[in-house]
C-alpha cells in the first residue's frame, strides 16, 4: 500500500463498467514467421500462382541488377536496391485486385512495376527528370514516397474514403523497419484501427535502416507485435517466401475487403545490397551474415519448390531468364536515351491557376533560355521549344 | 456587393455557414478534426455540422494532427474535399511534414494528375488571453511553402466568401482564422450569404491619400482604428486588407502605394523574417520612385509569443502604428 493510500487520499477504483474491448490473444502474431515453401503447406499452393510469382521474381531480380548498373553509368541519380526482398514486393503486389491501391516507399519499385506501371516511368524519381513518372490513377499506385511512413496515413484516408463511397477497395501501404519508428506509422495504424479502414500495412523488415540494425530501432519482440496495441491483428511472415507472403497478404486483403479492418504484416527479409549505391554496407555488417541470407534467397527458394514439384525444368528457368533479359534490355535501351525534361514544367503544376508572380518568373526563364539558344546558335535545347507547355 | 442586414452575425457563424453551405452543395466536402463533431469545435465553428450531415461527413478524429492531415490527403486522392481543423496555431506543427512534403507538392509531383483540394483551417494569432502555444502567428511558415494558398479573412463577409472559395479551390488552402475576431459582429445577413472574396485579391477597406497601411486578419480592426485616430493629426490614412497572403496582390498594393507614396505594413507576426519584410521588399522593388519614405513595419516583437498578461505590450496597437506613421517624414510634404 502506498503512503497516499494509507492516508486515504487516494483510493484507486476501476472506472465503472470497464471492460477490455477485445481479447488481445487473437491479435498476437505467431512466434515464428509463417512459411509455405519447404513445408507441407506448399503442396496446397496453386501451381499457376507459384509460376506467376516465380516469373515476376526473376524479372525483379534482373530489374534490380539493371537499375544498379544504370547508377554506375550515371543514368540514375540513385537506386535503392531491393535485391533479396523481391518476394515481399511481388507477393504483396500480386495479392491486390485491380481496383485496389498501392502506397509504396522509395524501395518498392518492383511492387510498382508489378502493378503494371511502365518500368521506365517507375524510375523517373530516381533518374531525376521529374519527381514522379506515372499517372497514379492509371494503375492505382501512389507516387513513391521518400519521407518515411508519411504515405501510410494517405493509404488510410483513401481506404476510408472508398468505404464511405461504398467501394470495396483495399489499400496496401508498404514501409520499412526504420519507418515503424516514425510518428506517422503510429498515427496511421491508430486511425486505421479506430476507423476500421480497409488497409493492409506491410513492414518489410530487411534488418537495417541504412546502417542502424533492428535491435537499435525497437525493443518490441517483433514489429508485428505493434499491431496489438492498436487493436488489429499482427502477422509475421517469412519475407523471402513468396508463397507465404502472398498467402498472408491475400488473407489480410480479404479480411479488409470484408469489413474486418486493418492488418499489420511484418515480412522478415534481408537487403542483400547496400542501402543505395551511395552506401558502404561493409561498415555495418559482416560478410557471414550476408552469406547466411544468400543461402535463403527468395528466388532460389521458389525455384527449388517448383523444380521439386516438377512444375519447372531447365527450359522453364531459361525461359524466365530470357524474359527478364528482354525486359532489362528494353529498360537499358530506354534509359540510355537522354531525357528531355521541359523547363517550363517547373511552373505549370504549382497551382491549378498560375499566379501573377509565377507568370513573371516563367517569362524570365523563357527569356534566359532564348538567350542561351541564340548564343549556342539555334541549338536543340528542349527548354526553348515553342510553347513549352506540350 | 450588397447584403441585407437582418441581424448581426459573428465571424465564427459565417465560417460555420460557409461549411454548411459547402457541405450541402457538394457531398464530397468532409470536415474532420479533433472535437469538430459532437462538441462543434472548441470555438464552435463546426457547431451542428455532425448533427446535420452525420458523423461520416463531420468526423471527430483521434488526437493526432499529422494523422488528421495525412488521412485527408488520402481522402482527397479518392475525390473528397476535406476541410481539416487544426485546433490552435501551434497544434498544427506536428502536421507540418504532411503539409510541406505532400499537401503542397502533390500537384507538382504528379504533373497535375493528383491535385489535392484540401482546406486546412488554422485558428491563429493572439489577443484572446491564451496560454503558451495558443496564440502563434504562423503565417510565414505557410507563405514560404510553394503550392499552398494562404488566406485570412478579417470581416464577417470575407470569412464566408473566402472559406467557400477555399473549399471550392482545386489547390490546398491554408485558411488562417483570426481567433480574436471570431466574436466580432457585422451586419452580414447569415440567411442570404454572398460569396464576395476571390482568393488572391486585396481590398481597400478605407480610402486615404496620405499613407497606406497594409495589413490582414487580426490587425485590420486595429489599423482602421489607427486611421480614425490619425485624422486628428491631419493624416489621411488608407487601409488595405490583403485577405490573401499567397497569391499576393501586388497590383492593389502597389497601386495604393504609388498614390500615397508612403506605406506601413502592420501584423502580429514577428518583424524579423516576417511577412512584412517580404511585402516591404516587393513594394520597394516595384514602387521605389514613388516612395516618399522607407516602407516601415509595425510587427510583433521578435520573441516567442508572450504570456497572456504581457501580450498587450507585444501586439501592434494604435499608438505604435501612429508612431510609425509619424516617422514617415511628414514635414517633407509641407
Amino acid at each position: 500500500m502506498t503512503v497516499l493510500e494509507q492516508r486515504g487520499a487516494y483510493r484507486p477504483s476501476p472506472p465503472p463498467a470497464w471492460q477490455p474491448r477485445t481479447d488481445p490473444a487473437p491479435l498476437l502474431p505467431d512466434a515464428e514467421p509463417y512459411r509455405v515453401l519447404g513445408t507441407e503447406s506448399a503442396a496446397k499452393a496453386d501451381p499457376g500462382l507459384l509460376l506467376r510469382l516465380y516469373a515476376q521474381l526473376v524479372r525483379g531480380r534482373r530489374y534490380n541488377a539493371q537499375a544498379t548498373a544504370l547508377t554506375k553509368q550515371g543514368r540514375l541519380a540513385v537506386y535503392p536496391s531491393s535485391t533479396g526482398q523481391e518476394a515481399c514486393q511481388i507477393g504483396a503486389a500480386l495479392a491486390l485486385e485491380e481496383r485496389d491501391w498501392l502506397f509504396p516507399s522509395y524501395r518498392d519499385t518492383l511492387a510498382v512495376v508489378a502493378r503494371g506501371v511502365d518500368p521506365v516511368q517507375a524510375l523517373t524519381l530516381l533518374r531525376g527528370d521529374w519527381h514522379n513518372g506515372y499517372d497514379p490513377y492509371a494503375h492505382r499506385v501512389a507516387p513513391l514516397s521518400t519521407p518515411l511512413a508519411t504515405q501510410l496515413p494517405h493509404a488510410v484516408g483513401l481506404a476510408h474514403a472508398a468505404r464511405l463511397k461504398g467501394d470495396d477497395v483495399v489499400a496496401l501501404a508498404m514501409v520499412g523497419d526504420g519507418g515503424t519508428s516514425e510518428g506517422d506509422f503510429h498515427e496511421a495504424l491508430n486511425f486505421a484501427a479506430v476507423w476500421q479502414a480497409p488497409v493492409v500495412f506491410l513492414v518489410q523488415n530487411n534488418g537495417f535502416a541504412i546502417s542502424v540494425p533492428l535491435a537499435k530501432q525497437t525493443a518490441a519482440p517483433s514489429l508485428a507485435h505493434k499491431a496489438v496495441g492498436y487493436g488489429m491483428p499482427g502477422r509475421l511472415v517469412d519475407g523471402n517466401d513468396a508463397a507465404a507472403v502472398h498467402e498472408v497478404l491475400a488473407e489480410a486483403v480479404r479480411h479488409a475487403r470484408a469489413g474486418g479492418g486493418p492488418t499489420l504484416v511484418e515480412a522478415v527479409t534481408y537487403r542483400l545490397d547496400a542501402h543505395t549505391n551511395a552506401d558502404d554496407a561493409t561498415r555495418y555488417r559482416q560478410d557471414a551474415e550476408v552469406a547466411a541470407w544468400r543461402a535463403h534467397d527468395p528466388v532460389e527458394l521458389l525455384e527449388r519448390e517448383l523444380t521439386a514439384r516438377g512444375l519447372l525444368d531447365e527450359a522453364g528457368i531459361e525461359a524466365a531468364r530470357q524474359d527478364a533479359e528482354t525486359m532489362a534490355a528494353a529498360l537499358r535501351e530506354h534509359m540510355n536515351r537522354d531525357p528531355e525534361p521541359d523547363p517550363m514544367d517547373l511552373f505549370d503544376h504549382v497551382y491549378a491557376d498560375t499566379t501573377a508572380q509565377l507568370r513573371e518568373q516563367r517569362a524570365l526563364l523563357r527569356a534566359e533560355l532564348e538567350a542561351e539558344q541564340e548564343q549556342s546558335g539555334a541549338g536543340e535545347r528542349p527548354g526553348a521549344r515553342e510553347g513549352g507547355t506540350r | 456587393m450588397t447584403t441585407v442586414a437582418v441581424k448581426p452575425a459573428t465571424l465564427a457563424q459565417a465560417l460555420n455557414r460557409a461549411m454548411r453551405d459547402a457541405m450541402a452543395a457538394d457531398p464530397a466536402v468532409h470536415v474532420l478534426g479533433e472535437d469538430v463533431g459532437t462538441l462543434g469545435g472548441v470555438f464552435r465553428v463546426t457547431d451542428g455540422l455532425a448533427k446535420e450531415f452525420g458523423e461520416d461527413r463531420c468526423t471527430d478524429t483521434p488526437l493526432a494532427e499529422a494523422g488528421i492531415l495525412g488521412t485527408a490527403v488520402g481522402m482527397a486522392m479518392y475525390g473528397l474535399r476535406p476541410v481539416v481543423e487544426m485546433q490552435f496555431d501551434a497544434f498544427a506543427y506536428p502536421a507540418f511534414e504532411q503539409l510541406v512534403s505532400h499537401v503542397a507538392r502533390m500537384r507538382n509531383r504528379t504533373r497535375g494528375r493528383m491535385p489535392l483540394p484540401i482546406t486546412v483551417r488554422v485558428p491563429y494569432g493572439g489577443g484572446i488571453g491564451g496560454v503558451e502555444h495558443h496564440s502563434d502567428s504562423s503565417e510565414v511558415y505557410y507563405m514560404a511553402t510553394p503550392g499552398l494558398h494562404v488566406v485570412t479573412p478579417a470581416t464577417v463577409a470575407d470569412a464566408y466568401g473566402l472559406l467557400r472559395r477555399a473549399i471550392a479551390s482545386d489547390d490546398p488552402v491554408v485558411f488562417l482564422e483570426p481567433k480574436r475576431l471570431y466574436w466580432s459582429k457585422d451586419t452580414w445577413d447569415p440567411e442570404r450569404p454572398t460569396d464576395v472574396a476571390p482568393i488572391g485579391r486585396a481590398v481597400v477597406r478605407r480610402p486615404g491619400s496620405g499613407a497606406t497601411l497594409i495589413t490582414y486578419g487580426p490587425s485590420l480592426p486595429v489599423c482602421l482604428e489607427a486611421a480614425e485616430a490619425a485624422q486628428a493629426e491631419g493624416w489621411d490614412l488608407e487601409v488595405i486588407d490583403l485577405r490573401s497572403l499567397v497569391p499576393f496582390d501586388d497590383e492593389t498594393v502597389c497601386a495604393a502605394v504609388r498614390r500615397t507614396g508612403r506605406a506601413v505594413v502592420v501584423h502580429e507576426s514577428t518583424g524579423f523574417g516576417g511577412p512584412g519584410g517580404e511585402i516591404a521588399a516587393r513594394i520597394t522593388e516595384r514602387c521605389f520612385h514613388h516612395l516618399e519614405a522607407p516602407v516601415l513595419r509595425v510587427a510583433g516583437f521578435d520573441i516567442p509569443y508572450p504570456p497572456p498578461m504581457l501580450e498587450r505590450h507585444h501586439l501592434p496597437g494604435v499608438d505604435r502604428i501612429l508612431d510609425a506613421v509619424a516617422r514617415l517624414q511628414w514635414e517633407a510634404e509641407g
